[in-house]
C-alpha cells in the first residue's frame, strides 16, 4: 500500500519535474534553426561585449588614417578599408554593439509600456479599454517611417530621439498583441479566485496576469528586436539617425554609397551585418514562438 | 452594407484628427521660428514680427489648429514655407510616383506571394517549400535598402541592364518594385502557407477529395477560401507598411516621391509640407484598412450572415 503511495508520489514528482519552462526550452532546443540563430546571437553578443578588449574606440573606429583609405579587403584588413583610411572590419564589429543594445533598450522599454497598457486595458475593459486602444489606432495609422520621421523632425537628430522614435513606433502593435494575449485570462477561474482573496488590481495585474501571458509576450518582443535593429540602421541611413563617424550599420551603408561603384565592399559587409544579426533574431523568434505553441507540443 | 461602410468611415475622423493633433503639436515643439525660416537669417525684426501676424503665429495653440483643420477641410493645405507655393500641388504632383511605386510592389507582393505560399504548403517539406522557407528568412531579414543598393551594383553598375536611379519609364521602376516587394513578399509568402496548412488537415478537405473533386479543385476552391482570411489580413497590413517602406526605397533609388518629399521638408522644418503628407498618407492608411474589413464580409459569409441577422433582428 505504502508502495503504491510512494510510486504514486514518485509518478507526480517525476510529472512535476517537467515544468513548463522546461519542455518549453527542451522543444526550442530540438529545433536546429533555433539553435543556429541562438549560437550566431551569442557570437554577436560576445563580440558587442569584449570588442573594447581588442579595438580602441579612438584609434582603430572612428580614427582618420588617409594613408589607407579605400583599401580592398586583404589579410591586414579583411573587410577593406573605408574613404577615411578605417578599418571596416573593426567599424562592423564596434556596430553590433551599437545596434544590439540599442534595440535592446529599445524593446525592453517597449515590451514594458506595451504589457501594462496591454494588461490595463485588457483587464479593465469598457471605457479604459477604449481610451487606449483608440489612441493606439491613432498611432498605428502612421506609417512607421512616417512617425519616426516626424519625432526626429520635432526633437532633432541623434541616438535618443531614433530610439524613442523607434519605441513610440513599437508600442502600439504590442499592445495590441499584449491585449489580445491577455483577454482570454481575464475571465479565468484563478483571478476570480484572486480577486476573491481580496488581492489588489495591480497585483492581479502583475502577479497573477501578466506571467500566463508570457508566452506571446516574449515572442514578439524577439521578432521585434529584429525588426527594431532593421528600424535603426534604415532610419540611419535616410539620415535621421546615428550619425558619422559613429560606426552604425546604417550609416557605414549611406556613407559608403558615393563609393560603391568602385569599392562595392563598402556597402556589402555593412548590410551584411544587418541581415545575420536580423535573422538570428528571427530564427530564434520563430522557434519561441513553435515550443511555445501548445498546438504542436507533440 | 453601406451602413457599416458609413460608421467605419465615420469612425475614421477621431483618428485622422488624433494624428493631425499629433503631429500638429510635434511641429510645434521643433526648433526655429518659421518667420525666420522663410524671410531668412538678415530679416529685420519688424519684418519677421509683421510676418508673424500676417501668419498668425502670434495666436495661441489651439486657434492655429482649428485654423488649420478648417482650412484643411476646405481643401486649403497652406503654403509650403521654403517654396511660398501651394502645398497641396506639391503632394498631387509627387503622389503618382508613390503610388505607382506601391501598387506596383503590391501587384508583385500578391501575384508572387499567394501561389508559392499556397504550393510550400500543398507540397510540405519538399525542397520547394523548404526553398521558399529559407528564402522567405533571409528575405525578411535583409534591410531594404541594403537590397536594393546589392541589385544596383549588379543590376545597373555591374550588368548596366537596368537604370540605378528612377526615372519615368518602367525600367525605372523595376528595381524599386522588386526591392519594396521582398520584405512583404516573405511575410505574405509564409502567411499563406501557415494558413493554408491549418487548413488543409480540416475534415471538409477529406470530405472534398472523398467525393472525387481533383486536386485543383480542393485546393483553390475548399482550402484557398478557407484560408483566405488571415492573408486578406496581411495584404492590408503589408500595403499600409508598404507605404511607409517607400520613404527608404525612394532615397535609394532617388525617385521623387512622397517620401523623399518628406524627407526634404522635414530637414528644412517645412511645418504645411509634413502635415499635409502626414495626414495624406494617414487618410490612405485608414481607407485601405476600411477596404480590408470590407473584403472580409465578402470573404468570409460568416461574418456576413451575422450581419444580415443583426440587420434582420432590428427589423
Amino acid at each position: 500500500m505504502s508502495q503504491a503511495r510512494n510510486a504514486a508520489a514518485g509518478g507526480l514528482r517525476q510529472y512535476k519535474k517537467r515544468s513548463q519552462i522546461g519542455s518549453v526550452c527542451r522543444r526550442f532546443a530540438k529545433s536546429k534553426t533555433a539553435m543556429a540563430g541562438l549560437i550566431i546571437l551569442i557570437i554577436l553578443v560576445l563580440l558587442a561585449l569584449l570588442c573594447p578588449l581588442f579595438l580602441d574606440y579612438a584609434a582603430d573606429v572612428t580614427g582618420q588614417n588617409i594613408r589607407e583609405r579605400l583599401q580592398f579587403p586583404s589579410w591586414q584588413h579583411p573587410f577593406g578599408t573605408d574613404q577615411y583610411g578605417r578599418d571596416v572590419l573593426a567599424r562592423v564589429v564596434w556596430g553590433t554593439r551599437i545596434s544590439l543594445s540599442a534595440s535592446l533598450i529599445i524593446i525592453a522599454i517597449a515590451t514594458v509600456v506595451g504589457a501594462l497598457l496591454g494588461a490595463i486595458a485588457a483587464y479593465y475593459g469598457g471605457m479604459v479599454d477604449n481610451i487606449i486602444m483608440r489612441v493606439m489606432d491613432i498611432f498605428y495609422a502612421l506609417p512607421f517611417n512616417l512617425m519616426a520621421i516626424c519625432i526626429v523632425a520635432s526633437l532633432g537628430n541623434g541616438m535618443f530621439n531614433l530610439g524613442l522614435a523607434c519605441v513610440v513606433g513599437v508600442i502600439p502593435g504590442f499592445t495590441r498583441v499584449f491585449r489580445s494575449a491577455i483577454l482570454p485570462i481575464r475571465g479565468q477561474e484563478y483571478i476570480e479566485a484572486a480577486r476573491a482573496c481580496n488581492t489588489s488590481d495591480g497585483r492581479i495585474l502583475l502577479r497573477h496576469i501578466l506571467p500566463n501571458a508570457l508566452g506571446p509576450i516574449i515572442v514578439q518582443a524577439t521578432l521585434n528586436l529584429a525588426i527594431t535593429i532593421l528600424a535603426i540602421a534604415g532610419l540611419s541611413y535616410i539620415g535621421l539617425g546615428v550619425e558619422s563617424p559613429t560606426p552604425e550599420w546604417g550609416t557605414m551603408l549611406s556613407d559608403g554609397r558615393q563609393y560603391m561603384r568602385n569599392y562595392p565592399y563598402l556597402v556589402i559587409f555593412p548590410g551584411l551585418a544587418i541581415m545575420i544579426a536580423a535573422m538570428s533574431l528571427n530564427l530564434i523568434g520563430d522557434g519561441l514562438r513553435d515550443a511555445l505553441d501548445p498546438k504542436l507540443k507533440n | 452594407m453601406a451602413r457599416y461602410i458609413l460608421k467605419r468611415l465615420l469612425l475614421m475622423i477621431p483618428v485622422v484628427l488624433g494624428i493631425s493633433l499629433l503631429v500638429f503639436s510635434m511641429m510645434e515643439l521643433s526648433p526655429g521660428d518659421p518667420a525666420q525660416i522663410i524671410l531668412g537669417m538678415r530679416a529685420t525684426p519688424e519684418a519677421l514680427e509683421n510676418l508673424r501676424e500676417e501668419m498668425g503665429l502670434n495666436q495661441p495653440f489651439w486657434t492655429r489648429y482649428f485654423n488649420y483643420i478648417v482650412n484643411a477641410l476646405q481643401g486649403d493645405f497652406g503654403t509650403s514655407w521654403r517654396t511660398n507655393l501651394p502645398v497641396l500641388n506639391e503632394i498631387v504632383a509627387r503622389l503618382l510616383t508613390t503610388v505607382r511605386l506601391a501598387l506596383g510592389a503590391m501587384v508583385l507582393v500578391v501575384a508572387i506571394g499567394i501561389p508559392v505560399g499556397i504550393l510550400s504548403a500543398v507540397k510540405q517539406y519538399s525542397l520547394l517549400d523548404n526553398v521558399t522557407l529559407t528564402g522567405a528568412l533571409i528575405l525578411s531579414s535583409m534591410p531594404a535598402f541594403w537590397l536594393g543598393t546589392l541589385l544596383i551594383l549588379l543590376f545597373a553598375l555591374q550588368l548596366s541592364w537596368l537604370p540605378a536611379m528612377g526615372n519615368n519609364e518602367i525600367s525605372g521602376y523595376i528595381l524599386p518594385w522588386i526591392t519594396l516587394a521582398a520584405s512583404y513578399l516573405a511575410t505574405l509568402v509564409r502567411m499563406t502557407r501557415s494558413s493554408m496548412l491549418e487548413v488543409i488537415r480540416a475534415d471538409y478537405i477529406k470530405m472534398a477529395r472523398a467525393k472525387g473533386a481533383n486536386e485543383r479543385q480542393v485546393i483553390l476552391r475548399h482550402a484557398l477560401r478557407n484560408a483566405l482570411l488571415p492573408i486578406v489580413t496581411i495584404v492590408g497590413m503589408n500595403f499600409a507598411a508598404l507605404l511607409g517602406g517607400t520613404v527608404i526605397i525612394e532615397q535609394v533609388f532617388m525617385l521623387n516621391g512622397l517620401g523623399s518629399l518628406a524627407i526634404t521638408s522635414v530637414r528644412q522644418l517645412d511645418v504645411p509640407m509634413v502635415m499635409a503628407e502626414v495626414l495624406f498618407i494617414a487618410l490612405i492608411t485608414s481607407i485601405i484598412n476600411l477596404v480590408v474589413d470590407v473584403l472580409y464580409v465578402y470573404i468570409d459569409p460568416r461574418l456576413k450572415s451575422q450581419y444580415v441577422m443583426a440587420r434582420k433582428a432590428r427589423s
